[in-house]
């Protein structure tokens, strides 16, 4: 009986954990994310509850969960309240196997990385069950226009995925970050050796979660948030609540693949000795603050623009980078380097 | 009976009803749903049997893309679901006479089924204990089964073109964005700076 029930309770210990973290960052990169856009357009920004407006993701919370869901009258009850919880329980569930600092995952898989790719590629269907179930045009329209978008971003991110995967010689998120550790601290990153994927994964990252310049999906001033028209209260703070956990997991992947997870960016006595875990932290709010900048100084892209970025450019580059990556690997292998 | 065995019969019977809510489902959508949850419930069985790899390919390339076309196409489709119920009691008994049929051969390739002793040897360790089976798929699919596997990307390849031949139409009278144009747009021959003298206007 014993031998069962409590690694069954630490586990559920674990996730509670982080799952109450990651609730938690989410609520505070919200609050960044509009602070740091108000900056840059030289306004306050919320600032009205709690101090500095520490408090304001948590008022809105309280605001939706006390308001009345809509639920359209032709719409598909079933799958309509089913697409907010699918999107949220997706975006959550990819946390699981991230590892924050040595060993500090949840689950430690083999195939890390393909689960969070199975992930995310899954959170597309959230966009398409709230577009068609809400029974109205606009909605429908905007979930397959975004649809289509997010799988063609999937696709570069895959290659990109794969040049790491080549360099790293592991799926497991463990091993990846264990590979990036040199003595050349930041500079044995993969973000230098690998830079235009970098720079490819970072843009790739920004539309696959439906960021700004690449937000239409939702295009707030222009579309009424796309396939969220008809939805109100708790089902929309899930899909809301989704779409921030799912920027918060890329930009814990960029860390992952790229920024050395949890090492020190400076590998020696001081340094190594401040825990992985706030490493981590601050390399993830650094990729986000990129992506909070990106939001307020980049304007929206077209949407044939987002389509030839996608298919044409970034296809192409990092296809050929694949070849390159594998070519030098093998390269270093003949010549006894590696 | 262990937590992998629960895990096993739960995956399975979810499976199973999901695969019958497929044919029983009144909406198509519904149906096309109800595939998803059955392959992603394929995939924690491949999870169960160690499969991971297997697993995790079957979320992706299924699940992420392929149901996602599935799900595109039956949702733009406009079915009128009553006239497609009409039919169901004509078509009753060449289907059960297809059934039939399958079942039978179904049922006559398993009982005919043995195994070869090399084969039951090579079975026994499929790979070895310190190998991923990423690592082992990959040795195995790019050294030995190298030439059927580029056989059957080029085969994907010709679909993927054979498609885009099929539909891709350039009407004359349709006017095109043209990126290389907009590209090489430059701010002197994009704007222009006038003084508009006061009260006179440009």
């Amino acid at each position: 009986m014993t031998d069962w029930l409590l690694p069954l309770l630490i586990m559920l210990g674990k996730s509670l954990l982080l799952l109450v973290a990651v609730l938690v960052y989410v609520a505070y990169v919200l609050y960044a994310d509009r602070k740091i856009w108000a900056a840059v357009q030289l306004r306050r920004g919320p600032n009205v509850v709690g101090p500095w407006g520490l408090l304001q993701s948590f008022a809105d919370m309280l605001k939706f969960v006390l308001k009345e869901p809509v639920i359209p009258a032709g719409a598909n009850k079933g799958v309509f309240l089913l697409a907010p919880f699918v999107t949220a329980m997706l975006a959550l569930s990819a946390w699981a196997v991230i590892p924050v600092a040595d060993g500090w995952a949840v689950a430690d898989l083999n195939v890390g990385v393909l689960f969070i790719f199975a992930i995310s590629s899954l959170g597309v269907y959230g966009v398409i069950m709230g577009g068609w179930a809400s029974n109205s045009k606009y909605p429908f329209l905007a979930a397959l226009r975004s649809a289509a978008q997010m799988v063609s971003y999937e696709v570069s991110i895959g290659f990109v995925i794969i040049t790491v995967l080549l360099c790293a010689g592991s799926l497991n998120l463990n091993d990846i970050v264990m590979a990036q550790d040199s003595k050349y601290g930041l500079f044995g990153w993969y973000w230098l050796p690998l830079f235009p994927m970098f720079i490819i994964f970072f843009i790739s990252a920004l539309a696959e979660t439906n960021r700004p310049p690449f937000d239409l999906v939702e295009a707030e001033s222009e579309l009424v948030a796309g396939f969220m028209v008809e939805y109100s209260s708790v089902p929309y703070m899930l899909f809301m609540l989704g779409e921030y956990v799912a920027i918060v997991t890329m930009c814990a992947l960029t860390t992952i693949l790229f920024l050395g997870g949890w090492l020190s960016p400076i590998p020696f006595a001081p340094f190594t000795l401040v825990p992985g875990v706030i490493w981590f932290i601050l390399k993830s709010t650094g990729v986000f603050f990129m992506f909070a900048m990106v939001k307020a100084f980049v304007p929206r892209y077209r949407y044939d623009q987002l389509m030839r970025l996608g298919w044409k450019v970034f296809l192409p580059i990092s296809l050929f980078m694949v070849i390159v990556v594998a070519g030098a690997l093998q390269f270093a292998i003949a010549q006894g380097w590696r | 009976m262990n937590v992998a065995t629960v895990f096993f019969y739960l995956f399975s019977a979810i499976m199973i009803a999901s695969a019958f809510m497929v044919i029983a489902a009144r909406n198509p959508v519904h149906s096309v749903l109800f595939l998803i949850l059955a392959f992603v419930n394929a995939s924690g069985l491949f999870l169960l049997m160690g499969a991971e790899f297997l697993a995790m390919i079957l979320v992706v390339v299924y699940v992420g893309a392929v149901a996602v076309l599935f799900l595109f196409v039956v949702m733009m489709l406009d079915v009128d679901f009553a006239e497609l119920k009409q039919g169901f009691l004509q078509y009753l008994p060449i289907g059960s006479i297809i059934g039939i049929v399958v079942a039978i051969e179904l049922l006559l390739v398993m009982l005919g089924f043995t195994q070869s002793d090399a084969a039951l040897g090579a079975g026994a360790a499929p790979i070895q204990a310190n190998m991923s089976n990423t690592e082992a798929l990959g040795l195995v699919l790019y050294t030995k089964y190298v030439y059927l596997f580029q056989a059957s990307g080029l085969v994907l390849l010709t679909a993927m073109i054979g498609a885009i031949v099929l539909t891709l139409r350039h009407k004359p009278d349709v006017k095109r964005q043209i990126i290389s144009e907009q590209n090489a747009r430059t701010r002197a021959g994009a704007i222009e700076i006038k003084k508009a003298p006061s009260r006179a206007g440009v």
